[in-house]
């Protein structure tokens, strides 16, 4: 059985090799495997740690406070960010037809900038340089370059779009577009602080109290609405029809989910801070808005799915196919529950416990990470011009344990989450509050036990999507001879 | 002319000014008002800026990541009410930059957790939560009784001031003594109860009275809820 590459002749044009910078495609295809594996462990890490105490180690660099950063910034920054960006360089150029604008100067930067930030975000964390608003914990130093480092990928991918020769904007580019300028927007405004020092890390935000905590969750919710969301579509909308060798489902579909999307998503912040010292107007607000948001979200769902209409079969023979539509329905599924949960009544009991983090994760673990593993699987062939990847049947291993790992997660953190949120409420005959604290902390042990066991699952197949993939690039027969550009055909 | 999709799908420019400006409008809407509607924060008598000792030790909760497990924002619901104390407001995060009302409770919320256990208990309980609550997960923080590093306070109190927290030019001026002086209540702590009102004192517990991480911490943790004396308060006068 062979991975099937679909259209392998339409795509490997013969502007391709001469045209394009596939260099550094590849080079964001490796650190995103290298940075998703470091935040999977990551991640296993802090969850045991919640299980078992005593990993802490009483050591300050390996403390729970100071590892969870390192580990949601690792897998949302380093390994999506990543991922988002080689793959829209791969994307914009195919699209447009155009090589990178600036190359290879200014795409370069932006690789290796946006390693450097990484690195100088999580040596701050782990040494204690924060500035305590989740997600955006790096100090005023890092996010001074990580803008700089932004701006120059806006201007390589809007000049490439500018010097296309295609007439359209393709609709993947909307989305990653989206992305570009609204994370730019959003960490601008979230990160405006006041240096105690020009030579120390320390910096005072600017907003604080309740105007701070709704700029944060405005920031907060938008990094889950045009990070993890926006840009992921994008390789959706491209990889998907790749993949399954059909065109969208629908077009104008297509044009109301993107601007329906992100006309709603802006407002959804306030959601994080229901029955909080929030003004009610706001809360409101941001639970109607959150719930329309359903709306849109389905819609891309759909046409997602439907853009495999007459090539289902495919989902047996392709495991790297299954990924990318399997991603799309736990898309579906978490931004149904994050409606759910944005209901007043609803977030009553979910706020503040693990119901919120498997819902979180099933929308990076099943989404993000399963429509970047679908991408990574369909690109190493194509990139290093290998017939197919060096094992499908590695690739089908890697989907049942990860998709396993996602279950226990997700379902072991929504029997905690709801338990933990009806023992804080519970009442006993006399009319007394009927646990202590601990009494929920204790309860919990089992669940955190078996959601780290799905955080294993999740990185052994990460590991063996690693080994795949080194196998397939150093091992495997070109598909192709490495000659000059006139012989590039598949 | 009918409008067309493709006008904007041919001019990136075009694509990109509307997308700005499509993402603009919630954030704007929701944003803007909390700062010129009078009534977001409630006027309260009590709240006050952190002493610097207090500050610094907010800096070590900030630096540790205490609010990944442990929120300060006492929701409006029963049971949170009974469980930790008047619903939080507005006012009493005021001078928080940042705010740290949190996301998640591993531990219990913290917005009022001052003068609810001695420092003793604090001090024993951060070294090692286990021998005080023996279920408990939260990690040791043995290395907090290090010194605590406080010659640029004034610095701090100033970039403080910058972002809009009322210090005077006195409080800043004697950051430094004031935060020995909290530290040292054997010696003369009239300035800064001058400066400060409400200030709880407790001697250093570093060797030879030097000052520790611990101590700031715990100041920190013992002021956290305390400001607004709700016995003295009108319910009603809060209604926003």
């Amino acid at each position: 059985m062979s991975i099937a590459l679909p259209a392998a002749g339409a795509i490997t044009g013969p502007r391709e090799r001469a045209g394009y910078n596939e260099q550094i495609v590849r080079a964001f295809v490796a650190v995103t495997l290298f940075w998703g594996i470091v935040g999977f462990a990551a991640g296993v890490f802090v969850a045991l740690q919640l299980a078992f105490p005593a990993l802490n180690f009483d050591v300050e660099y390996l403390s729970f406070g100071r590892i969870r950063p390192l580990h949601t910034s690792a897998a949302i920054f380093a390994f999506g960010g990543n991922a988002l960006i080689g793959t829209s360089f791969y994307v914009v150029q195919r699209t447009c037809r155009a090589r990178l604008f600036g190359d290879p100067l200014l795409p370069w930067f932006v690789f290796w900038g946006y390693q450097f930030f990484i690195v100088m975000a999580a040596l701050g964390y782990v040494l204690g340089y924060t500035q305590g608003k989740e997600y955006a914990e790096p100090e005023w130093y890092a996010d001074l370059w990580l803008t700089i480092v932004w701006v120059a990928y806006l201007a390589v991918f809007l000049g490439t779009i500018l010097k296309r020769e295609e007439p359209h904007v393709y609709v993947a580019n909307w989305f990653y577009l989206a992305f570009i300028v609204t994370v730019a927007m959003l960490h601008i405004v979230n990160n405006l602080s006041l240096p105690v020092s020009i030579v120390g890390a320390k910096s005072y935000s600017l907003t604080g109290g309740v105007q701070d905590a709704m700029v944060q969750w405005w920031y907060g919710h938008n990094a889950v609405g045009f990070f993890l969301t926006a840009g992921f579509l994008g390789i959706m909308y491209y990889f998907i029809p790749k993949q399954a060798n059909r065109p969208i489902y629908s077009y104008r579909l297509s044009i109301v989910h993107f601007w329906a999307l992100i006309f709603l998503y802006i407002w959804a912040g306030p959601h994080h801070l229901h029955y909080t010292a929030l003004p009610d107007w706001a809360q409101t607000l941001g639970m109607v808005f959150s719930v329309m948001l359903w709306m849109p979200s389905w819609g891309g769902m759909v046409n997602g799915l439907m853009t495999l209409s007459g090539a289902w079969d495919k989902l047996r023979t392709d495991p790297a196919l299954r990924f990318s539509v399997a991603a799309v329905g736990f898309y579906g599924m978490s931004t149904f529950e994050g409606p759910v949960m944005s209901i007043k009544q609803v977030n009553a009991l979910s706020h503040y416990t693990d119901w919120t983090v498997g819902h979180v994760h099933s929308g990076t673990l099943g989404w993000v990470a399963f429509i970047v593993f679908g991408a990574i699987y369909y690109l190493v062939p194509v990139l290093w011009k290998r017939a197919a990847m060096h094992s499908v049947r590695a690739i089908s291993w890697h989907f049942w344990i990860a998709t396993l790992g996602i279950v226990l997660y997700i379902t072991s953190m929504w029997v905690s989450g709801i338990m933990q949120g009806l023992m804080w409420r519970a009442y006993d005959a006399l009319g007394f509050l009927e646990y202590s604290f601990i009494e929920t902390v204790s309860a919990m042990h089992p669940f955190y036990v078996i959601r780290a066991l799905g955080g294993v699952c999740f990185l052994v197949g990460a590991l063996l999507m690693a080994w795949n993939v080194i196998m397939t690039v150093r091992a495997g027969v070109p598909a192709v001879q490495r000659g000059g550009a006139a012989t590039a055909t598949a | 002319m009918r409008f067309s999709h493709a006008i904007i799908e041919r001019n990136v420019i075009l694509l990109t000014v509307l997308t700005l400006i499509t993402v603009s409008i919630g954030g704007l809407v929701q944003i803007v008002p909390l700062f010129t509607i009078e009534n977001t924060i409630e006027r309260v008598d009590g709240v006050r800026p952190y002493t610097p000792l207090e500050l610094a030790g907010r800096n070590i909760y900030i630096r540790e990541g205490c609010y990944v497990c442990h929120s300060q924002q006492v929701r409006a619901l029963r049971d949170e009410v009974e469980r930790y104390g008047h619903y939080s407001l507005a006012a009493e995060s005021m001078y928080d930059h940042p705010f740290q009302w949190g996301s998640k409770r591993n531990g219990p919320d913290l917005a009022r957790v001052g003068g609810k256990y001695s420092n003793e208990w604090h001090v024993a309980h951060l070294i090692d939560p286990r021998s005080l609550v023996p279920d408990s997960i939260m990690p040791g923080y043995p290395f907090l009784t290090r010194p605590l590093k406080y010659k640029d306070m004034s610095q701090h109190l100033a970039a403080m001031r910058g972002v809009g927290v009322p210090y005077s030019d006195d409080m800043i001026a004697n950051a430094v003594a004031d935060l020995e002086s909290q530290a040292n209540p054997d010696g003369d702590t009239a300035p800064l109860f001058k400066r400060y009102s409400n200030v709880a004192t407790a001697p250093a517990t570093g060797a030879a009275g030097t000052v520790t991480e611990m101590d700031a911490v715990v100041a920190y943790l013992q002021v956290l809820g305390t400001m607004v004396k709700f016995e003295k308060i009108d319910i009603k006068s809060l209604k926003q």
